[in-house]
């Protein structure tokens, strides 16, 4: 997937956990628990969902890096290439 | 109809998912109901053949109106599924009542006698002939009671009028029985607000509270449950509140004096543990269903079972045992940051726990401060059920649970 599409895979599994939320608002930077009023709940399912999607296994240690949108986006892209140079 | 939640006084029959001649068991969905805050799904509390439906989809009525009648298979006299007197069980099977207890019943029959809504029988004939919602009145009357002069004022008020309660059924027609269509968003969180006020108010105003409240070192639980978590897949993760929870139920049915209902001016243990936990739903508001037998599964079956809870809570439905019998009632605020949860017990419950944030803290122990993960924990109990040495003993063993969070 690239960039582009691991965002649009954030983003729905974002919209899956707060279905209210308009994709468009959100802030690339700010932190989504807060901006997105979501709990851990929440976050666990969101982290799940990308999980499903992306085919990226994360580790509870980098829940911190999936703070923000763009930060969840650089992890993700990260995570990739890590299985793509893995691969023989 | 059942009382779905001590907070509800009407309930609209939004489906009937069965007819005239289909045999149901217990359990089954019969029914979808909404009630102020969530559509909830109505299980059938026995076996039997469902003889008429009585109440049409789309109408609003009252807590314990018969909205049905089942007839028995075995050929005993047909009962009224949401009618306490009729009800098989003895008004106060509570206590005593056996696996099979039938929960739909014991919500009809916790729900019936003391009609808390004030109001003369001369208003509320006033209010049905008007089409009148008596939640939405404001009472005038001696401990706010409602006369029949406010209902006529309520009748009066153009809808969409500001006034501080909804009007729910809107455009009243004269003489035309209390119904009224699921509200809209605004009406519903006007609703939703409404009920929450009316029990919490009732709450502050009957129930002698006490407060207690403890610190407790995380330290163990959070390393066991990092250590756990690493091994697990993301699907199969668990949260540090699901430790709470799993602490709270077994500590409970260890001190019984904290689970059960205040009913009738006695109180009645509950020999189950039916957690409920506070989940606050999208857009505001709250709602407290249970989750059934926690003091008796395991910490996966308990974050499967929360899971389930939360999702349905805030996106799908709800049954109507879970909303109708939680015995005790957890909050956890931590995520906002709080760090004391002061709670306000659920009637007819007899306590509530809290719990603030999880939070690094200096600690001493064994003559060595050292910063540890600290959450506190409160208890809200009933005094008059309960005193402050068995809250403290109940707080006790939550933390002697949280420290050892792999027995059972």
């Amino acid at each position: 997937m690239n960039e582009q599409e691991l965002r649009e895979v954030l983003v729905g599994a974002l919209t899956e956990v707060a279905p209210e939320i308009d994709a468009a608002s959100i802030d690339p930077q700010a932190v989504l628990t807060e901006q997105l009023d979501i709990d851990s709940m929440d976050f666990l399912n969101f982290v799940v969902a990308v999980h499903e999607e992306a085919g990226v296994e994360i580790p509870e240690r980098d829940y911190p890096k999936l703070a923000t949108l763009d930060g969840a986006v650089a992890y993700l892209v990260n995570a990739q290439a890590q299985i793509d140079s893995e691969r023989p | 109809m059942p009382s779905l939640g001590a907070d509800m006084e009407f309930g609209t029959v939004l489906q009937w998912l069965v007819k005239p001649g289909d045999a149901v068991k217990r359990g089954d969905i019969v029914a979808v109901v909404d009630t102020s805050k969530a559509e909830i799904d109505v299980e059938i509390f026995e076996d039997g053949v469902i003889d008429e439906l009585l109440v049409t989809e789309g109408t609003r009525v009252p807590v314990g109106t018969v909205v049905a009648t089942l007839r028995a298979a075995a050929g005993k006299p047909p009962s009224a599924p949401g009618e306490p007197s009729s009800s098989p069980a003895p008004p106060l099977a509570l206590q005593p009542a056996p696996a099979a207890a039938p929960r739909l019943t014991q919500a009809a029959v916790r729900a019936a006698p003391p009609h808390r809504l004030r109001a003369s029988p001369v208003a509320r004939r006033a209010a049905e002939q008007l089409g009148v919602d008596l939640d939405t009145v404001t009472g005038s009357g001696l401990d706010g009671a409602i006369t029949k002069a406010d209902v006529e004022r309520a009748a009066a008020r153009p809808p969409g009028a500001a006034s501080p309660s909804p009007s729910l059924p809107p455009a009243p027609a004269r003489s035309a029985p209390p119904s009224a269509a699921v509200a809209p968003p605004d009406d519903r969180q006007a609703a939703m607000r409404q009920a929450i006020g009316a029990l919490m108010a009732r709450s502050k105003r009957e129930i002698p509270h006490y407060y207690l409240d403890s610190q407790i070192d995380m330290s163990a639980s959070l390393d066991w449950l990092r250590e756990e978590n690493l091994r697990r897949s993301v699907t199969t993760r668990l949260l540090p509140s699901v430790l709470l929870l799993r602490a709270v139920a077994v500590a409970v049915a260890a001190t019984p004096a904290f689970n059960g209902f205040w009913l009738d001016g006695a109180f009645r243990p509950a020999d189950q543990v039916h957690l409920g936990v506070a989940i606050s739903l999208r857009g505001g508001g709250l709602i407290a269903p249970a989750l059934h037998d926690a003091d008796r599964l395991t910490l996966d079956e308990l974050m499967a079972g929360l899971r389930d809870l939360v999702q349905r809570a805030r996106t799908g439905r709800l049954r109507s045992s879970e909303m109708s019998d939680p015995t005790i009632t957890v909050t956890n605020l931590g995520e906002q940051g709080v760090d004391l949860v002061h709670g306000v017990i659920y009637p007819p419950q007899v306590a509530l726990i809290g719990f603030g944030a999880i939070r690094e803290r200096p600690w001493a122990r064994d003559g060595m401060i050292g910063a540890r993960p600290i959450v506190r924990a409160s208890l809200a109990a009933d005094h008059r059920a309960s005193d402050g040495h068995a809250g403290g003993r109940l707080l006790a063993l939550i933390d002697r649970h949280l420290q050892n969070p792999e027995a059972r």
